[in-house]
């Protein structure tokens, strides 16, 4: 059996379409709660909605095929402590994959507002309609979002430091070209 | 002079009959749905009263007005809640209470009511149908309950942007349930 030396294309695809999906999403959330009732204010938050749940699908596609193909091993000469930090910056990224935008999700549905995909499938409340539980999933979006926010920016900032500092042509591995 | 005297007294108890017909707020709701591009907000009144006159073997003869205090409005949550009262909305300020007065009320079977009516949200009346079904319940009251759909565009409900029916949708499904005491 051959040790594979980058991700597999689909595996790739997974990582950058998710990777310009959250951070437009989170991008767009920062903006869009600042503005005032409107039409626009309406609009853009249905398009975060679809949009976070078109990471939930994707993340879970993702993990799937993440599961069933084997990831490039790292390098022989990886100091151990880097090889645990990859590990758990990874797995910590899978879990907020998930847990933020179920935490958008909820929180949508105990302010009484049902996520309604593309404005034609309506999903499934996951919580009762609550006010108080509203204002609770709401710091929870936020605290899920900023974390995975703080990951991605550390996750590139150790992908540029391999690129730039280590030169080992990490990066390629995930390359799509 | 008997005839007379029988005639006095049936009308007096036509009259007290109908002074009697009421509505119990505590136990009757009016609630609608609106849909923002897709997203069904459900919105209800918490306070309204109806006046009533109303004998179900002459139903055509019957009256009807309803009035809503739209300041007892909510839809969403707080924050849409609270949208709602603006001058681009209700008007609550200006326009408090919304009205219903029948013009006409037509028997479709038993148990079965047509009633047309004159429909004011904040100073602009239009002509509605109203299906209604009666249903007898406990102790003489009456469960009258339907749904209609109206044009909130058409009561300037959402003016400036908000005129736009691709965001929140023109059409408002309202639906009541009245228990009414006396009929």
């Amino acid at each position: 059996m051959t040790v594979p030396v980058r991700y597999t294309y689909p595996a790739i695809a997974f990582h950058w379409l998710l990777a310009f999906l959250i951070a437009g999403s989170f991008a767009f959330g920062l903006y869009m709660v600042d503005l005032p009732f409107s039409p626009a204010r309406i609009q853009q938050y249905n398009w975060h909605k679809w949009a976070g749940i078109t990471i939930l699908v994707l993340s879970a596609l993702r993990l799937l095929w993440r599961l069933s193909h084997r990831p490039p091993v790292l390098d022989i000469n990886t100091p151990i402590w880097q090889a645990k930090a990859s590990r758990a910056t990874h797995s910590l990224l899978y879990l907020l994959f998930f847990s933020a935008p179920l935490a958008g999700w909820a929180y949508s549905s105990a302010a009484g507002f049902p996520v309604v995909y593309f404005g034609l499938l309506q999903l499934p409340d996951l919580v009762p309609r609550n006010p108080d539980l509203a204002a609770v999933l709401k710091l929870a979006h936020r605290f899920t979002t900023y974390s995975l926010a703080a990951l991605v920016m550390l996750h590139v900032a150790a992908a540029l430091k391999h690129q730039w500092i280590d030169r080992d042509r990490l990066l390629a591995r995930m390359n799509p070209f | 002079m008997r005839k007379l005297i029988f005639f006095v007294g049936a009308f007096a108890l036509a009259v007290t009959a109908n002074a009697q017909q009421k509505l119990v707020p505590v136990q009757s709701e009016i609630s609608f749905t609106v849909k923002q591009m897709g997203v069904p907000l459900d919105g209800k009144f918490s306070r309204f009263d109806a006046q009533l006159a109303f004998d179900s073997k002459k139903p055509e003869a019957g009256k009807i007005a309803i009035s809503i205090d739209l300041g007892s409005a909510a839809v969403g949550d707080a924050d849409t809640t609270k949208e709602l009262k603006k001058p681009e909305w209700f008007n609550q300020a200006k326009f408090p209470t919304a009205t219903f007065s029948s013009t006409s009320i037509k028997s479709m079977g038993p148990g079965k009511l047509e009633v047309a009516g004159l429909l004011s949200i904040k100073g602009n009346a239009k002509p509605v149908i109203v299906p209604v079904t009666l249903t007898p319940g406990l102790s003489g009251m009456t469960l009258a309950q339907g749904s209609f759909i109206i044009k909130r565009v058409d009561f300037k409900i959402g003016e400036g942007d908000w005129t736009d029916v691709s965001i929140v949708a023109d059409d408002v499904a309202v639906k009541f349930k009245l228990v009414l005491t006396g009929i």
